[in-house]
């Protein structure tokens, strides 16, 4: 009987600590943000949306390699003789034209793994992270310089090219066999 | 003629007050819910914390499609709705918003309430059993057994205040009580009306299937209990009705333990414009309470909550009803 009644009290008495609790959080101040209004700031190294620096890529596909998911795609083309693509920003000499490099940031993981191997430091994380899209397939960035035709022609210079060296390699012998009947066939 | 205009403007009055209450107690209930949680809540639409939002919500639903499951019972599934809102609705009828308003006073009108509301319990068994679906189902049945087993204990403790007042007219209840605070009866007999007042008001909360009480309807265990087919303006109505109700029963206490309309300073700021504002206000108060109930306590269970209602208010009524009437008898 005497544990029916305190069972009571007990029952009024924490109802009514537990409304001075809720009352006095009624007045604190909120804890969460207006997002799209108010932005936390990010930490310093935060990963987000990647970038491609793509003038001081060099195509050596260390990224690409290092990528658990494989969501970079990069294609390169052999620079001609008589071209010059110049130096990167740290020095090194670029030989590859890079005619495609895609990222497939919806498959990205923000693992990072891409960035730490790149010789010349060009592909990094940015702190964007809205870019959101309806589409899937916008998801897809295109950071080479070159539109597909731009680099289907670059492409075809290059087999130009080096059929052109064939053909001179193959005339070469020629010429030699002329001169030296016994060697070659 | 005249009077049939008389009527219908004391019918309209009350619905407009309920559809404005219900839309400004929407954008309160969000707002301590959120405070509470020490979040913002709602903050953009119409400017100022999102004011505008109950208003869109309810355009909202008036515009959305009308669903009624195939295997329900199409009748009953129309009616249920209509039902539950009518009868808090008219429940209205007996309330006196003030001392010159009343839509109808009538002498047995603290009985014809209780009557009146008991209506909701075949409207909620209506929309679970015609819903034909097992949450709906399970829901209307707990609401139904909650609802008829706290039905006793407000009986009894509104019976207690009928002992002390002598009268089932809710106007004449509010007259006795003039005179400043210490008139009303909450202070009558004390300790024993506030017990009767603790009483009425826990009851009232599991009446209008409010947390800690709202098993009925508990998100987690049923979806949403009776109302989870409905869609668009019925489960408006639905909204509507118990928020309806959570004034209804807030007016009742203001009336029967807190002077109604009167004002707590005797004739300091009374008369029929003032008895609108304190009445509201003090309506308002438990509504605000029940709120605050709602983001303090978690839910009963089944077996606790019939242990809640058999084993200690029904018994804790009868005795203070005893003692209540012996105190005033001898008196
Ligand atoms: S961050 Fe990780 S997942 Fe994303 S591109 Fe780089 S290596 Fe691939
Ligand atoms: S590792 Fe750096 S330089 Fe090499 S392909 Fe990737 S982005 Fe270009």
């Amino acid at each position: 009987m005497i544990q029916y009644f305190k069972n009571i009290f007990i029952a009024i008495w924490t109802i009514l600590v537990g409304l001075k609790l809720t009352f006095k959080h009624l007045f604190v101040r909120a804890v969460t943000i207006q997002y799209p209004d108010v932005k936390l700031k990010l930490p310093e190294r935060a990963r987000n949306r990647l970038y491609v620096n793509i003038d001081d890529c060099i195509g050596c596909r260390q990224c690409e390699m290092a990528c658990p998911v494989d969501c970079i795609t990069i294609e390169t083309v052999k620079a001609l003789p008589n071209e010059d693509l110049g130096v990167t920003s740290t020095g090194n000499k670029k030989r590859l034209w890079v005619t495609r490099f895609d990222i497939d940031v919806s498959k990205c993981c923000y693992c990072g793994l891409c960035v730490y191997p790149c010789p010349t430091e060009c592909i990094y994380m940015t702190d964007v992270y809205e870019f959101s899209e309806y589409n899937r397939h916008n998801l897809i960035y295109h950071f080479s310089n070159f539109t597909p035709e731009e680099a289907e022609l670059k492409k075809k210079q290059v087999e130009e090219f080096e059929l052109e060296q064939k053909m001179k390699k193959a005339q070469k012998p020629a010429e030699a066999s002329v001169n030296n009947p016994g060697a070659g066939s | 003629m005249q009077d049939f205009l008389n009527m219908l403007i004391a019918s309209v009055i009350p619905l407009l007050f309920i559809l404005v209450y219900a839309v400004v107690i929407l954008w309160v209930e969000i707002k301590v819910a959120s405070h509470v949680q020490d979040r913002l809540g709602y903050m953009y639409t119409g400017g100022f914390h999102g004011w505008a939002q109950p208003i869109a919500d309810l355009l909202k639903l008036l515009t959305k499609e009308h669903i009624t499951p195939v295997n329900s019972d199409k009748v009953l599934f129309t009616l249920a709705p209509v039902i539950v809102f009518a009868s808090s609705y008219a429940a209205y009828a007996a309330l006196p918003f003030t001392s010159t308003f009343v839509a109808a006073n009538l002498n047995v009108g603290v009985f014809y309430i209780i009557a009146i509301t008991s209506f909701v319990v075949i409207g909620i068994l209506m929309a679970g059993w015609s819903s034909n679906n097992k949450y709906s189902m399970l829901g209307a049945m707990r609401s139904v057994a909650q609802i008829v087993s706290y039905e006793v204990p407000t009986a009894l403790s509104i019976l207690t205040v009928i002992v002390v007042a002598g009268t089932l007219n809710l106007q004449e209840i509010c007259q006795m009580q003039k005179g400043g605070l210490f008139n009303w009866f909450i202070f009558k007999y004390p300790p024993f009306m506030f017990i009767t007042f603790l009483i009425y008001f826990t009851a009232s909360l599991a009446e209008v299937n409010r947390t800690p009480f709202d098993i009925p309807e508990a998100e987690s265990e049923l979806v949403a209990g009776y109302h989870t087919e409905y869609t668009g303006m019925k489960f408006a109505m639905f909204y509507l009705a118990e928020y309806a109700n959570m004034f209804l029963v807030s007016g009742i206490s203001a009336i029967l333990f807190f002077g109604g309309w009167n004002s707590p300073f005797g004739d300091f700021m009374s008369g029929p414009a003032w008895g609108v504002f304190w009445f509201v206000l003090k309506g308002l108060f438990f509504v605000f309470l029940q709120i605050m109930l709602r983001w303090t306590l978690p839910r009963l269970r089944v077996d606790q909550l019939m242990y809640v209602s058999w084993k200690v208010l029904t018994p804790i009524s009868f005795v203070n009803i005893l003692i209540v009437g012996l105190w005033a008898l001898l008196k």
